[in-house]
């Protein structure tokens, strides 16, 4: 399948500066997000994956700050605009979901005053009546009742207030929309259902989603790719299928693993994993995984591994997959 | 308007009827408890103690006290108040009918000028959260907050009164204009606008300024710690971030969403702080000379005026009350979550 390529992310750093010294949350991060695809990112809390879906739109606040890296979006350098271009940026060409329906909107301002005012900050000329027409059509076109338009946010229910949220993204036609545990907190059918229009909509619009989420059930229904990140760096990602299939690296084997399954009898219990994520004010040396990872080698704990493509299709941040001339030297 | 809202309009009007009572019965019982009388205050002790029963009797104070006590309640319940039991004995009525609009017009404009400028600094600290200008703003409401009215009254009198003569110290009106200054309803401000009298209005005018802004800054510092800390916290919520993520500018997120989200406490404060405005007009009148119900509390106090001195309290406690009932339908009106 030939996918063309929306955004690439070069080499993406986000360090926060706490008391107890620098943390890097997302460290030197790689990856390319391709036009119309639904890419699912999972991992533990506290991994960096919602620090990431903030840094691809430079919403980093301090005492945190995008340390290095570049963000190539549509063939330019997001990380190079200044504070107008960046502003024109967030809402018109990526916008974002927030994972709490009950406190994303502003509670005062009614459903379509919050989609004419992003339709007018983005889009100077166009009327208060033109831009309300848009506003009707795609609440509509999310399967929200018109009536709904001179409602405040308190007078929605969960979903419906994600499904304005996606409409305020998708009004202004923006081609990324990053879902921040977008549907973690409502409730499984609400869910279902958001998934299913959400997924719609990629069809429909050909936009590309960004999922982040630690329901991994929910990205084997939805997407297409998959990112698996642990503690700030992006240990497998590759397609759904391959994936699925045959996760290489231990660690996602393991969170495969500890999905409960309908299937599950007595005898084939949950997988477990030992130990806990690491703290990143001193990560683990080498591979951040090594301490807790069951195939870990001599060089795991020395050097770090690279992210490197695989014959199986994904690519793995690992040293089982890969060569190096101290892999097998014993010290 | 629907029928919940009057049942809540009816209930909150309902509620402020008790609360009026309570205080006017603890200032007519603590009046009477505290040592000296109307009489020996005004005459002194040379007075023979036959004479001063006359005078007793003939204002009704030999009666029993609580005789005296439902007297005075029926006077309150028709607002005709009585007569005062010193210096003349004016009726409190006409007394209160020129002094209210007095203070009346220092309070209201103190309390613009405090909402104005106190959340306004607030709002604009918040923006610059832990930068020189907040630190600025911080102090200086501490700073406002921790100075005495009076003192604060004082000094500007020295500095813009007598050092730089730019505004007159006292009073309502120079005395020059005043004699032939007609006034209809005591708001001399209105009346000069009324009657075209321009220089009345510009004598008016300059000497409102130094009370209002003494009474006004008194109270900002506390509207500005409040606002700031309201607005810090409002600019941490989701739906500001949603903004910041959909392109919407700062300016605008910070000045029209997360203000108006804020202006929801800060309406209660304002009702609230009323009555420490009041309190704070009872210090301001009387430093600047301003012929308000204050200066009159604070006179017919020492001059142990029972029912001058109740009389003001009522009123007080009323527009307190009325006040509070305002701010609470702003609130309904302003908030779309609440619906009565």
């Amino acid at each position: 399948m030939e996918r063309e390529l929306l955004a690439s992310i070069q080499d993406l750093s986000v360090t926060y500066h706490t008391r107890i010294g620098p943390v890097s949350a997302v460290d030197h991060i790689s990856f390319d997000i391709y036009k119309g695809e639904i890419l699912g990112l999972v991992g533990e809390s506290g991994c960096g994956k919602s620090t990431l879906g903030k840094a691809l739109l430079r919403m980093i606040d301090p005492p945190g700050e995008i340390s290095s890296g570049h963000i190539i979006f549509d063939k330019e350098d997001v990380m190079q605009y200044d504070d107008d271009r960046m502003r024109d940026f967030r809402g018109r060409r990526a916008s974002m979901i927030f994972q709490d329906p009950m406190t994303s909107l502003n509670p005062m301002q009614r459903v379509d005053d919050h989609l004419i005012e992003a339709i007018q900050v983005h889009e100077p000329k166009t009327s208060e009546k033109d831009a309300l027409k848009r506003s009707s059509i795609m609440i509509n076109r999310l399967g929200i009742g018109l009536n709904r338009l001179g409602s405040y946010p308190h007078q929605l229910s969960g979903g419906m207030r994600q499904r304005v949220m996606t409409g305020i993204g998708l009004v202004l036609n923006a081609e990324l929309i990053i879902a921040d545990e977008a549907t973690t907190s409502l409730d499984v059918i609400v869910e279902a259902k958001l998934a299913d229009q959400l997924r719609e909509i990629r069809n429909e619009y050909g936009v590309s989603l960004l999922m982040i989420t630690h329901n991994i059930a929910l990205v084997a229904e939805m997407a297409d790719r998959i990112a698996v990140m642990y503690a700030g760096h992006i240990v497998e990602i590759g397609d759904v299928y391959e994936v699925f299939e045959k996760p290489l690296h231990p660690y996602t084997q393991g969170l495969l693993g500890s999905v409960p399954s309908i299937q599950l009898n007595d005898r084939n219990e949950l997988f477990k994993m030992p130990g806990e994520p690491p703290n990143l004010t001193h990560p683990p040396a080498g591979c951040r995984f090594h301490p807790r990872c069951q195939h870990a080698m001599p060089i795991c704990s020395q050097l770090e591994p690279a992210l490197i493509k695989q014959s199986s299709g994904q690519s793995v941040h690992c040293w089982l997959y890969q060569d190096h001339p101290d892999k097998n030297e014993k010290r | 308007m629907s029928s919940s809202f009057r049942n809540f309009l009816i209930t909150r009007l309902l509620l402020t009827i008790p609360m009026i009572l309570i205080l006017v019965s603890l200032v007519f019982f603590v009046m009477r408890v505290l040592p000296g009388d109307p009489i020996r205050s005004q005459l002194g002790p040379r007075v023979s103690e036959e004479q001063a029963d006359k005078i007793r009797e003939r204002l009704g104070l030999n009666e029993p006290i609580m005789v005296q006590y439902v007297t005075y309640l029926k006077d309150i319940v028709t607002f005709n108040f009585g007569n005062a039991l010193t210096q003349g004995e004016r009726p409190i009525r006409d007394e209160l009918g020129e002094r209210l609009p007095a203070t009346l017009e220092l309070s209201i404009p103190a309390m613009i000028f405090t909402s104005v400028f106190g959340i306004g600094l607030g709002a604009y600290a918040s923006k610059y959260r832990k930068k020189p200008v907040d630190y600025g703003i911080r102090l200086f409401s501490i700073f406002i907050y921790s100075i005495p009215i009076f003192f604060l009254g004082l000094i500007f009198q020295i500095i813009f009164g007598v050092r730089l003569n730019w505004l007159p110290l006292s009073g309502r009106m120079d005395s020059m204009i005043l004699t032939t200054f007609n006034s209809i309803t005591n708001f001399y401000v209105l009346d000069s606008i009324l009657t075209g009298n321009w220089p009345a209005f510009w004598s008016a005018i300059s000497h409102l300024i130094m009370p209002t802004i003494t009474l006004g800054l008194a109270l900002t510092g506390t509207f500005i710690r409040l606002t700031r800390i309201n607005m810090i916290e409002m600019l941490r919520t989701d739906f500001i971030a949603a903004g910041r993520a959909r392109g919407i500018p700062e300016k605008t997120l910070v000045y029209t969403h997360a203000l108006r989200n804020t202006l929801i406490p800060i309406l209660t404060l304002i009702g609230l702080q009323m009555a420490i405005l009041i309190a704070g007009a009872v210090l301001t009148e009387t430093t600047f000379s301003w012929p308000g119900i204050g200066r009159y509390l604070v006179e017919r106090i020492s001059l142990r005026d029972y029912t001058a001195v109740q009389s003001t309290i009522a009123v007080f406690a009323f527009f307190v009350g009325i006040i509070s009932l305002i701010m609470d339908l702003m609130n309904a009106l302003v908030d779309p979550r609440i619906r009565y």
